[in-house]
């Protein structure tokens, strides 16, 4: 066999990161090749690069495609040469036909006008390939998920696909469409279109793939033949995880006391699609003074669920019961779950975290109003003093408490909407992923806060996709895939390939 | 992180410097207001400043006045408001045909004028709150539903005259208690009064910034800015009080925009507003409620609609099926030349007040000038452009 790809040596620097480390990665001609490894891993900057998102000269290190190297300024470059990528959100536009969405930007046409009847022709033929059974004519956003994913692969067969990349592509799929979609990546392999499949489902692995490459931390640890030798899913695993934990956290003593916070039976739906249950029957609690992490992959319902606690943000037809010291709380809207004493911290915080037009002044107290008011008249000396307390408390570095909040770094970002939930005054607080994007030196500082908080005698729930991260600041840790907890340990017996491999096993088998 | 020279270098600049380049758009607003009317005084030689162009000036702007500070607050919260100039012409039209053909007292005519239009705000406000259907289409329905309603009271026809009392809200002025011969002394003195309480006030309020750190303003721009306002106040009351005096829509107008800065400024319920104007989803996650309060911002623009109708009608002394005719784009214009963002969050009542008088004195100035109406429009819509223009670039700037 020839190999169709060679990556060699390649390394993608970004401002204080090596995301890409001197990565290889042979792709032989007619196989598909699995791409794995830990969020963050350097998969997607890796097919980025590939794909010429990342131009030639930004990256170091050489891409051979059919025996020659090549330089991609840009994805209409790679797409020309046959290498076709399909990302994880599909990027098909809803209201226009499955027709259309085939050819756009490639028209069927004569001098700008769309020959309608040779693009219908050619749809046709493309839909039989990837045996879907739909009009050339039906609008995508009438089609479920599974079906919009086989129109994106006839898309890419359009454009004389030599190369297809799918990242993620059965993460929504059920297990029909998904064991669909890979009977045709099989089918595809035959007719000489080699692909590249990015998935955490190792038993979809392990089924279709010829060879695995792994990756961790932005290097290529391994690659497995699964012609030549028999993997287990625990050597993956093994390989993808296993790194040490280093001093990045600060020292801490729990001091747990009660159980303070406990959620029972909570179900949640998704607000569109009714009939997908996002959150599966969950059941957990929080004791005083502890800090409890919630692992999972992205997509595995944490944010929906810490959502849909925090007054029914997030989805439909929610049930079950939250209970606070014992009782029954109402967090049926956001201002009842805060007076309740529960605050979620978003894992987005400029689109749901902050006002970023206004100061940090202006930012603090949004959640408390009433702290800084007399009836309804603001009090503005009281405003400037917590607005200035909280500043110097969190260490927030700023011109002052009247610096927008846009123009702060991501980590004084993070401590002022911290800072609006202390204000609050919480019992509870759910902090969604509260260190993404920021350096190590913020990070530190934000752990430092939470383990105050917990000193302080509040419940925590820490929700991160950083296992190390959880590992290192957490006294116990539950599991959650699929909208359901599978699994919960004190942090002394967790690791991450435990966890991982949990993940990965119980999300093969309920996929 | 790379903010951080940034930061650096703006605390090294002069602080004077630094305090205006940040509050740029306030005072640039003002000193543009004070540079037209400075420009309109010698090119009108001498008329516009006159007590009795004043008096008109003051007369004919009232009602853009008194909707564009609940326009304010609907732009502010991230909406629009194209049915005001409609709902105004209704209402007029409605307390004509209660007062003229029904005979009803002014009084509770002008209640259920109030409660009509601030009904029709929020018949708009729920769809829009609740429904979430974009505000620009409900209000534009609202502006083709009203236009229509109005002919149908009317009939078609002109209704009026109005009682004299009614007509005194619009047209009237304050008694004078001291009889001055060729002065309105109680209006030169409400003046002095108003002017000596705003500079106690903003003394009080600085004094006690003192006490709790160190103020934001520059003492000198502190200074300057109270002797300024005081000044302006006294000097332009005292001109009105050489005709006759302050008008009663005046005294309105005064009392709404300190009312309504308060309320933007000063109350949980403004703070909110801004916000949800800023950042609606983290406004709703900080359990705000973002519907509610978009509800009650378009009641309150109907009510004032309603009320700048009522006071539209008082002066014409007749309701027209003309009435409040495209004065939904003054209105709204006169917010953007504030300063306010059409994405929401950012504006000032005052802002806007100095706005509608920018439109106000280019109108009144451009026609004592004799300058046609086609041309009018054209500078005015330029004006408008480069106000909207000198944001944008301020603010690219200040990023």
């Amino acid at each position: 066999m020839t190999a169709i790809l060679e990556m060699k040596g390649i390394t993608k620097t970004f401002p204080g990161v090596n995301a890409l480390d001197n990565v290889n990665l042979t792709v032989e001609q007619g196989e598909i090749h699995a791409l794995v490894g830990e969020n963050g891993a350097g998969k997607s900057t890796l097919m980025k690069v590939l794909s010429g998102v990342y131009p030639h000269g930004e990256y170091e290190g050489q891409i051979f495609f059919e025996g020659e190297e090549k330089r991609f300024g840009n994805i209409a470059d790679s797409e020309r040469d046959g290498i076709i990528i399909i990302h994880q959100e599909l990027a098909l536009v809803p209201l226009l036909s499955i027709a259309e969405n085939i050819f756009l930007g490639n028209e069927r046409a004569g001098r700008g006008i769309i020959d309608w009847s040779e693009t219908y022709r050619r749809t046709e033929e493309l839909l039989k390939r990837v045996s879907l059974k739909e009009s050339p004519r039906t609008r995508v956003t009438h089609l479920g998920l599974g079906k919009q994913q086989l129109v994106e692969i006839a898309k890419a067969l359009s454009k004389e696909v030599k190369l297809l990349i799918l990242d993620e592509p059965t993460s929504s799929l059920n297990e029909k469409d998904s064991q669909a979609l890979l009977d045709l990546l099989v089918d595809l392999k035959g007719k000489g279109v080699s692909s590249i499949l990015i998935s955490h489902k190792l038993n979809e692995i392990s089924q279709v793939a010829d060879r695995i490459t792994v990756l961790r931390d932005g290097a290529t640890v391994s690659t497995l033949d699964c012609q030549k030798q028999e993997i287990s899913e625990d050597d993956i695993v093994r390989d993808m995880v296993g790194r040490s934990l280093s001093d990045r956290f600060p020292p801490r003593q729990p001091n747990i006391g009660e159980p303070l916070f406990e959620v029972r039976n909570w179900s949640a739906f998704h607000p569109i699609h009714s009939d997908r249950q996002i959150v599966k029957n969950v059941n957990f609690h929080v004791r005083a003074g502890e800090v409890v992490g919630i692992a999972g992959l992205m997509g595995a319902g944490r944010t929906e669920l810490a959502m849909s606690l925090f007054g029914k943000s997030y989805g439909d037809k929610i049930s079950g019961e939250v209970r606070l010291r014992g009782k029954s709380v109402d967090v049926s809207s956001v201002h009842k779950a805060i007076k309740a004493g529960i605050c979620y911290a978003t894992e987005d915080r400029k689109t749901y975290g902050l006002v970023l037009d206004q100061s940090i002044r202006g930012n603090v107290p949004l959640a408390n109003l009433k702290g800084i008011a007399n009836g309804i008249v603001v009090d503005n000396h009281q405003e400037r003093s917590v607005a200035e307390q909280y500043r110097s408390r969190m260490s927030i570095k700023s011109s002052g408490i009247a610096q927008k909040t846009v123009n702060l770094s991501g980590g004084n970002q993070q401590k002022v909407v911290l800072s609006k939930w202390l204000y609050a005054g919480p019992e509870v607080l759910i902090l969604d992923e509260p260190t993404r994007g920021i350096d190590v030196g913020a990070k530190y500082e934000i752990y430092s806060i939470i383990n105050d908080l917990a000193a302080a005698g509040k419940a925590i729930v820490v929700i991160s996709s950083e296992m190390p991260e959880l590992l290192g600041i957490s006294d116990r840790i539950y599991v959650m895939n699929e909208g359901a907890f599978i699994g919960e340990m004190p942090v002394a017996e967790a690791s991450q390939e435990k966890i991982m491999s949990m993940i990965l096993k119980k999300g093969g088998k309920a996929a | 992180m790379t903010d951080i020279p940034a930061q650096k270098a703006e605390t090294e600049r002069p602080p004077a410097l630094q305090f205006l380049r940040t509050h740029m758009r306030e005072y640039g607003i003002l000193f543009a207001l004070i540079a037209i009317m400075v420009f309109f005084q010698f090119s009108t030689e001498g008329i516009l400043l006159r007590p009795v162009n004043l008096t008109n000036l003051v007369l004919q702007n009232s009602y853009i006045v008194i909707m564009a500070v609940g326009m304010l607050m609907v732009i502010v919260c991230g909406h629009i408001d194209l049915s005001v100039g409609s709902v105004m012409g209704f209402v007029g039209a409605l307390s004509a045909v209660l007062m003229v053909n029904f005979g009803i007292h002014y009084i509770p005519a002008a209640i259920i004028c109030l409660i009509v239009g601030a009904a029709i705000g929020a018949i708009q406000g729920y769809w829009i709150a609740y429904w979430k259907i974009p505000s620009f289409i409900v209000t534009l329905a609202g502006m083709l539903v009203f236009k229509g309603s109005m002919m149908v009271l009317l009939k078609g026809q002109s209704v009026g005259p109005f009682p004299n009392e009614f007509r005194a809200i619009s047209s009237g002025f304050i008694p004078d208690f001291f009889a001055g011969e060729s002065l309105h002394i109680t209006s030169l003195l409400l003046g002095v009064a108003v002017a000596t309480l705003l500079v106690f006030l903003s003394i009080r309020a600085r004094q006690k910034e003192q006490k709790h750190g160190v103020p934001e303003e520059p003492f000198f721009f502190f200074v300057g800015r109270n002797i300024l306002v005081a000044a302006a106040i006294v000097y332009l009351t005292y001109l009105l009080a050489t005709a006759r005096g302050l008008p009663n829509v005046f005294i309105v107008m005064a009392i709404l925009i300190a009312g309504y800065s308060f309320i933007a400024k000063q109350t949980t319920i403004g703070r909110r507003i801004y916000a949800v104007g800023g950042n609606q989803k983290a406004a709703k996650l900080s359990g705000i409620n973002a519907e509610r309060l978009t509800f009650l911002v378009f009641a309150n623009m109907g009510m004032l609609a309603a009320l700048a109708g009522l006071v539209f009608a008082a002066r014409l002394n007749m309701a027209t099926p003309k009435a409040g005719e495209t004065f939904e784009l003054d209105v709204i214009a006169a917010v953007f030349i504030g300063g306010a963002s059409m994405a929401g969050g950012v504006g000032t009542v005052v802002g806007a007040v100095v706005g509608a008088f920018i439109m106000g004195v280019m109108n009144n100035g451009m026609s004592i000038m004799g300058i046609g109406i086609d041309w009018q429009q054209m500078i005015k819509g330029l004006v408008l452009l480069a106000a909207v223009i000198f944001d944008v670039y301020n603010k690219n700037k200040a990023a």
